[in-house]
Order: C-alpha cells, then sequence, then structure tokens
C-alpha cells in the first residue's frame, strides 16, 4: 500500500545513512468514517512508541504535520503501537540495516 | 516535595492559564510543536537554545538564567508551570534546572503534551507577551545535581540508576530510537549501575504512576531508597524524569541527577564500563 511520491509511507530518507541505520517509519491514515473525518487522511496528533522484543518502551514519537514518524532501531523485532484521540493501533515489525521498513498504519 | 506541591492536572491548567501569577511553559528539544499548537498563554524554553551554556558544556550561569526569567516576565514569586512533548523529559529537566536555582514554586503538568493531545484538549498559536520582570536566582544548588567523579567514587558504594531503555543499558543502541544512533562515545553502561527505565514510572498515556507503584518499581529492582542515589541516561534529561518520581513525588531527599550522564561517561578515558543486561 503506497500513498505518493518517492517516500511511500515515512519521511523522505534523503540524509540518511542507510548502510548503517536500521530504519522503522511509516504513516498513520485515519481509517473508517465513522465520523466526519474522511478515510485516508493523515493522523496528525498521534504518537508511535516503539517497544522492543520484550515490550519495553524503547522511544516515542509524535505524528509530523504529514501524519509520518521514523525511529532509528536494531535490527529485529519490534512493535509500535499508535495511540491517536479515541485510537490504539499495536503492530509488530521486523527491522534490518540497510534497508528500511516502511509501514502504512490505518487507525 | 510531593505529588499534590509538584504536579498539576491538565483541568488545574485550564482554569489557571490567565492568572498573571502563573507561567506556562512549554520546553522541549524542538519547539516546532510549539509553533504549531501550545496550550493558551505558554511560552516556550528550547532545551538547547535557551538552557545550555553553548560555549562550554554546562547549565546556562545564574545571570543569563535571571536575564531568561525576567525578560519572560518570570518572579521568584512565580508559579512556573512546565510540560512538554517526549512525554515531558525536557519538561522534568527544567523542573530540575529550576530547582537548582533555587525556584520556589515549580509543577509539572502530568502527561504533558501526549495526554493533552489525546484527551483532545485545545491548543492556540497565539505566542502570549509577558511584562518583564527583575528575577533573581539562588546560587547553584549541587545537593541535587551529581558530577562525574562522585559518579565514578559511587560505584559499589551509592545507587546508580540508569534510566536509559535495556537497549541502552546492553549496549546495543547509542541513542533513544528516535535519534539517529550516532556519536563517538563507546557504548554500554556504569558498573554496578540498575537499569530501571524512566518508562517504568509512566503510564502508556505518560502521565506517573501511583505512588505505591512507583515505589514497588525501585524495591523490586533491589534499591535501597536511603542510601544515596545517582540518576543518569544519555543527556540528563530521562534521569531528570526519574529524578522527578523518586524526589518530588516519593520525597526521596538523597537524590541526584548526573546531567552528564552517558555522552560524559562513555567519553571518558579510563573508566570502567559494563555491557550487556
Amino acid at each position: 500500500m503506497r500513498t505518493c511520491g518517492a517516500t511511500p509511507g515515512g519521511p523522505s530518507l534523503d540524509g540518511v545513512n542507510l548502510s548503517t541505520q536500521t530504519v522503522i517509519q511509516g504513516v498513520i491514515l485515519k481509517a473508517g468514517t465513522d465520523d466526519s473525518v474522511p478515510n485516508g487522511v493523515a493522523v496528525t496528533n498521534g504518537h508511535v512508541r516503539l517497544l522492543d522484543s520484550t515490550g519495553e518502551f524503547t522511544a516515542e514519537v509524535p505524528t509530523n504535520l504529514e501524519g509520518q514518524f521514523r525511529f532509528f532501531a536494531a535490527p529485529g523485532s519490534w512493535t509500535l503501537v499508535v495511540q491517536a484521540p479515541g485510537a490504539r493501533v499495536e503492530q509488530k515489525v521486523l527491522a534490518t540495516q540497510g534497508s528500511p521498513t516502511d509501514l502504512v498504519i490505518h487507525i | 516535595m510531593s505529588r499534590e506541591t509538584s504536579l498539576v492536572t491538565a483541568d488545574w491548567v485550564l482554569q489557571n492559564l490567565n492568572d498573571p501569577k502563573v507561567a506556562i511553559i512549554e520546553v522541549d528539544e524542538d519547539t516546532t510543536l510549539y509553533a504549531q499548537g501550545h496550550i493558551e498563554n505558554a511560552i516556550t524554553f528550547h532545551w538547547r537554545e535557551d538552557l545550555q551554556d553553548g560555549l562550554i558544556r554546562d547549565l546556562i550561569s545564574k545571570e543569563k538564567f535571571e536575564a531568561l526569567l525576567s525578560k519572560n516576565g518570570i518572579s521568584n514569586d512565580t508559579t512556573v508551570v512546565l510540560y512538554g512533548g517526549n512525554n515531558n523529559w525536557f519538561a522534568t529537566y527544567a523542573f530540575w534546572y529550576f530547582k537548582v536555582y533555587g525556584h520556589s514554586d515549580v509543577r509539572l503538568l502530568d502527561g504533558g503534551r501526549k495526554r493533552w493531545e489525546l484527551d483532545a484538549r485545545p491548543f492556540v498559536t497565539e505566542v502570549p507577551t509577558r511584562v518583564a520582570t527583575r528575577y533573581v536566582a539562588k546560587e547553584r544548588d549541587n545537593t541535587i545535581r551529581a558530577y562525574r567523579d562522585e559518579v565514578i567514587a559511587a560505584i559499589g558504594t551509592k545507587n546508580i540508576v540508569d534510566v536509559r531503555s535495556p537497549a541502552e543499558f546492553s549496549g546495543e543502541l547509542a541513542a533513544p530510537a528516535h535519534l539517529p544512533q550516532e556519536g563517538g562515545q563507546i557504548k554500554g553502561h556504569i558498573p554496578t549501575a540498575k537499569n530501571i527505565p524512566w518508562s517504568k514510572a509512566a503510564n502508556e498515556d505518560g502521565t506517573f504512576k501511583s505512588d505505591a507503584e512507583l515505589k514497588e518499581i525501585y524495591q523490586s529492582a533491589g534499591v535501597d531508597l536511603g542510601k544515596d542515589t545517582i540518576a543518569y541516561c544519555r543527556i540528563g534529561e530521562r534521569s531528570a524524569f526519574s529524578w522527578f518520581v523518586l524526589h518530588e513525588l516519593l520525597g526521596v531527599n538523597n537524590v541526584k541527577n548526573y546531567d552528564g550522564s552517558w555522552t560524559e561517561y562513555g567519553s571518558l578515558v579510563g573508566v570502567p564500563v559494563a555491557v550487556g543486561a
């Protein structure tokens, strides 16, 4: 699932040294039409939490004005917890060095 | 030093944000979020630009702190309310900083920006103007600040609490995972330090856990709070969060924040280092 432009999901990777960094990134989009917010709109007031393989907190970032987020992790399995007013979604991800994990998450 | 005197709720902020004797300050490492929206009548301090000396690695001088507060209309009897993103890391750092310079009435908004946003409370973009004052700071209170030699001497004798994530403690990561993993210093932790991540003290919405839960976190990790305690992290902001928990919420007096933290210790020549869990 891709949104638009050269960087699907998360922010531009220009300037990021992918040979040394293990990137987990993506975009948070509104799912469903149960309220006045249309399906697919970027969630700009979200918080994305990165938990390690034991469930321990590792980092958290707010989504930006495009609904995007990015982490610099280490290779391995991680869990993302996305929170926004009235919503909470968990997603497991596998991260590898050199090849960014780029996600589109609907909440 | 208690939850009642050090912590305020969002409702309290909404009821008091027009009081001229209250100064609300958003503190973070990145103040672009403030520009996008902030609590009504809040001003902002940038963790680096406003609170770091810049030439040497240290807090700004007493005179510069007085000038910063005077310029921003803060008096010695102002109730200062701090909040921020990043789970209040930099806001608790500023809380500790205000206490180092002896400000009497400082409080923290429980849950910071995150809880405020999750509750869909209002933000504004208007920047308030506050009438300049003449603030007089006290000399630095070094009973709440640890320096490197004291930390080295504390190995094996005092409580040393490493509040970073387990991955940073073990040496897997060099920095929190929302930052690029770079920096010249080595990885690992101070020998005999107990790893009690700051996050253990916070609920998922960024608010603090109950006093009973907070005590249990330290007791179950085998930390004798009757002994002197030094908290550290990477740059001293997350350890200010844990210092706040111990010193302000639990009323433990003999706790210091080592703000030099791993970026200092992990760059020292010849000091002992441990790796692994």
